[in-house]
């Protein structure tokens, strides 16, 4: 599968309280969650994220609080994909329980600016820069992680485990 | 090839004679906790496993602390959707706001006797690596995870790496495990860790207080680690007893050491002696500074309590702090004990009074302002010193607000001083009266 889109582009250790602030914890509905995604740190991104574009940012993406509010957020604002060097540990798992597509690449992560618009295909892990014409290669997903996706996530893969 | 504290544990409850770094193993969970935040995304799920009952009542715990007692209808109605499930599932460890056992789930946890050295735990709330204090593996999840757990009573890991901390010597009286951690984070930055164990060790660990220990674990996730964790000691030892004799009775759980040839990514030596009061300045908790080089910073407010700081002797050392002074005009100073055994034994020490006289706020058991939440939330401009874990943009309040973070003396000496100050200088007021 590939994804293409407009680049929205941030700083090192974006956490997960400015990805969604915890006043707004009170609901988990995605399309609450998606008005104020990274309102704290972005106050104009929930206004023009299309669907498809690309969030593309530094080290320790999603550090902090284990909400899952957060993965959810960037998910129903429209972004196909996040692009980082690399990601905070709770936020990863997070972001594949939930099927927000994830891919580390710090290569890709320093290049891409802001705007640029940006493909990436999910099979091989190729990233374009389609702005500029560079290409990169993100890293694989380890085997366990990949058969967890490819079985439909976790919930599914515990349904299995669990003979339902 | 030896193996750490750590990677025992997960090997042990994997069914695994050994593992090693980056292995994905899955692993039973002797405890797995939510709170109304986290569970009820986790309930929805849950309903999507089709899953009629939680793997083991007993080893499933729900705590409302986080919007409690509830700021607003659709607070309530998490923490009426949790407690529904709690009466559904018949869950043993369902917390009731008031109740003697009941406080923030990581003060309460430990206290409560529930947490012990070998055990593997989860928890959707990222501070769960609390319970390393005690020699357990807890780490934080987010909602989906805390569901299948719930299901299955298993989870999977990648069994991290570990770097090893060795504390040498002896800290100053009024230097807490807050500012060892700050001073760790300080060092190696907010991913410093990231992925991996953080195992504390050294002759400078019997100094540290069970309070020191669930302090400097609370937050190992502030350096991106997976877990941190101490070796068991007499102290431990006679910390668990005293919560939970029963347990320790039937001899219910295991210590684990690391092997002398157990590897390690990194090794940090750090001196005790000489880790200052520290603060972490806006908006990182790896922003840290010696408190005393920070003294021209004016605050609004300042917030004692938390999973980080708010047990007992926390605020009794607030009392001690706060024992004859009166808090600055232009600060609001909010306290909040941890638990309501914390609230209780505080009140019945008199320390509360000491508090109230003080012009203290005191509030009861919350996770509230630490969050943004409510109970102490910042408007735009205002800046806070608080004993909790956090200082990024907005955690407390308005995105203009501003969070420093510093352990119990600081904060009390800066309620006192109206700025970042240091309990020496208290002193100096007292002789200036």
């Amino acid at each position: 599968m590939k994804v293409s889109g407009k680049v929205f582009k941030y700083g090192d250790n974006v956490d997960t309280d400015v990805i969604i602030p915890a006043r707004h914890l009170t609901s988990a509905d995605p399309e609450h969650l998606k008005q104020h995604c990274m309102e704290d740190i972005d106050s104009s991104f929930a206004g023009n994220v299309k669907p498809g574009d690309i969030m593309v940012a530094g080290k320790n993406f999603g550090c902090g609080s284990s909400r899952e509010h957060a993965p959810v957020a960037i998910k129903a604002s429209g972004i196909s994909l996040v692009i980082a060097a690399d990601f905070a540990r709770i936020f990863y798992r997070n972001a594949i329980n939930t099927g927000l597509p994830i891919m580390e690449c710090p290569e890709a992560a320093g290049r891409i600016s802001n705007g640029d618009v940006v493909e990436a295909d999910f099979e091989t892990g190729v990233i374009t820069d389609v702005t500029t014409g560079e290409t990169f290669q993100a890293a694989a997903f380890p085997e366990f992680i990949g058969n967890l996706i490819a079985a439909g996530g976790l919930v599914e893969y515990t349904r299995k485990e669990l003979g339902l | 090839m030896g193996m750490t504290i750590t990677q025992k544990i997960l090997a042990a409850h994997a069914g695994l004679d050994s593992v090693v770094p980056g292995q994905l193993i899955e692993a039973s969970l002797d405890l797995v906790l939510g709170n109304d935040v986290t569970t009820p995304p986790a309930i929805e799920v849950f309903r999507k496993l089709g899953v009629d009952k939680v793997f083991d009542r007993d080893k499933v715990c729900l705590v409302p602390d986080h919007f409690t007692p509830n700021k607003d209808i659709k607070s309530a109605e998490l923490s009426k959707c949790m407690r529904c499930f709690a009466r559904e599932q018949e869950i043993t460890h369902y917390y009731e706001l008031g109740r003697r056992q009941m406080g923030i789930e990581h003060v309460i946890l430990p206290d409560n006797g529930m947490v012990f050295p070998g055990d593997v735990i989860i928890g959707a709330d990222s501070h769960t690596c609390t319970y390393g204090a005690v020699g357990a593996f807890s780490t934080g999840v987010g909602s989906t995870d805390l569901a299948c757990a719930m299901a299955r009573g298993k989870t999977w890991f990648k069994v991290p790496e570990a770097i090893k901390v060795v504390l040498h010597g002896a800290k100053a009286p009024l230097v807490t495990g807050k500012d060892i951690i700050l001073h760790l984070i300080g060092m190696i930055g907010v991913d410093g860790a990231l992925y991996k164990s953080l195992e504390f060790t050294g002759d400078g660990v019997k100094c540290l207080s069970m309070c020191d220990r669930l302090t400097m674990c609370n937050m190992a996730i502030e350096c991106g680690a997976k877990n941190g964790i101490f070796a068991v000691d007499e102290m431990t030892l006679q910390y668990i007893f005293m919560t939970n004799p029963e347990r320790v009775q039937k001899g219910a759980f295991k210590v684990y050491e690391a092997d002398e040839d157990a590897e390690y990514s990194q090794v940090i030596e750090i001196d005790l002696a000489k880790v200052p009061l520290t603060v972490a300045l806006p908006h990182l908790p790896s922003n840290t500074k010696p408190a005393s080089e920070v003294k021209n910073m004016k605050i609004n407010q300042v917030m004692v309590g938390s999973c980080t700081n708010g047990r007992l002797e926390d605020i009794r050392m607030a009392g001690l702090m706060m024992q004859g002074h009166k808090v600055h005009p232009d600060v609001r100073c909010i306290i909040i004990p941890g638990s309501e055994q914390v609230y209780r034994a505080a009140l019945d020490e008199g320390i509360l009074a000491v508090l109230d006289d003080a012009g203290c706020v005191i509030s009861t058991p919350t996770c509230g302002p630490c969050l943004g939440g409510h109970m102490g939330v910042l408007a735009a401009g205002e800046r806070c010193v608080s004993t909790t874990n956090r200082n990024f943009v907005g955690r407390m309040g308005h995105v203009d607000s501003e969070v420093i973070l510093a352990g119990v003396p600081v904060a009390c000496a800066s309620a006192i001083l109206g700025r970042v100050g240091t309990p020496d200088e208290l002193m100096a007021l007292r002789r200036k009266d």
